[in-house]
């Protein structure tokens, strides 16, 4: 295990969506959507590359972090862009900022990828490559769901699917 | 487009879960690396990984001159989202992890270990 192959610690999201490509990526860029689904939160991208992406947090996050005694930092995650091609292609660093242990890890990398796939069908795929960063690998892929640390990526987009589709999110 | 239908049916059968497993415990694998854990020939682990495919279970990716799967959870969170919502989850999560723990103690006891704890009476 010491020198594992990158694709071991890469990870692969995709879903189907009933909408069109313009609207998941807004959903995925604009605050007033990204605060309604999935861990809720105001992201903010420089859609250009080079440029800053932030999220911070909603007021119903930081609630709930203080409900279970672990207040949540105003800016939740930091980026930065390093390709946009509207509406297809996203390509980001990640870094979570909630905690210091996994702040200090290796700053990981996401791409977002919308094609059309016909009838009014997109095809969402969420590419998230976590080279050295295991504590994030194990948030996002949900392993502490059960310690209130929600489902991750799975959760996050399909419940960005509920949105889109039917106008209301899980917690809507 | 991903219907429940070929979820279901994808993992109706015991050899496409057990590839699902070895990516749950190593994901981005190759054919060869899936094809040398199952015994299958080459031609069967492929059919099964196209099933896989067409279900959305399993997402390919290249990798240089390598073509990697992946497990992909989010149609399974999506049948889970659909009969478990956010108010019976705890209740669902207590429930497996008392099962887990039971059946944790059975196998100690089947094993014979649990005598070794209990005072043995002379």
């Amino acid at each position: 295990m010491t020198n594992p192959p990158k694709s071991e610690t890469t990870q692969v999201y995709r879903i189907y969506i009933r909408a069109e490509a313009q609207a998941i990526w807004d959903a995925l860029t604009q605050p007033e959507w990204t605060a309604r689904y999935g861990y809720t939160g105001y992201a903010a991208y420089d859609l250009r590359p080079g440029g800053t992406y932030t999220v911070r947090a909603t007021e119903a996050f930081k609630a709930a972090g203080e409900a279970n005694g672990r207040p949540v930092p105003d800016v939740v995650i930091a980026g930065e862009v390093i390709e946009a091609d509207p509406p297809h292609r996203l390509v980001t660093t990640f870094r979570m900022l909630m905690d210091p242990e996994i702040a200090a890890e290796p700053v990981t990398r996401i791409t977002h990828e919308i094609k059309e796939r016909g009838n009014g069908m997109c095809e969402l795929t969420l590419t998230h490559e976590l080279d050295g960063a295991d504590r994030l690998a194990a948030i996002v892929r949900g392993d502490f769901e059960d310690f209130g640390a929600g489902g991750g990526h799975a959760f996050t987009i399909s419940d960005l699917k509920s949105l889109l589709e039917t106008g209301q999110s899980f917690n809507e | 487009m991903i219907e429940d239908d070929r979820v279901f049916k994808a993992l109706a059968d015991p050899t496409r879960r057990s590839l699902l497993d070895r990516l749950f415990e190593r994901d981005g694998r190759t054919l060869t690396e899936l094809e040398s854990e199952v015994a299958m020939t080459r031609f069967g682990v492929m059919k099964h990984l196209r099933v896989l495919e067409e279900a959305g279970l399993v997402v390919t990716r290249r990798s240089g001159r390598e073509k990697l799967h992946f497990l992909n959870p989010v149609p399974i969170r999506l049948i889970h989202d659909r009969w478990i919502d956010k108010f019976t989850e705890s209740q669902v999560a207590a429930l497996v992890a008392l099962k887990t723990q039971l059946e944790h103690e059975t196998t100690l006891a089947e094993n014979g270990r649990t005598t070794d704890d209990q005072p043995t009476e002379e």
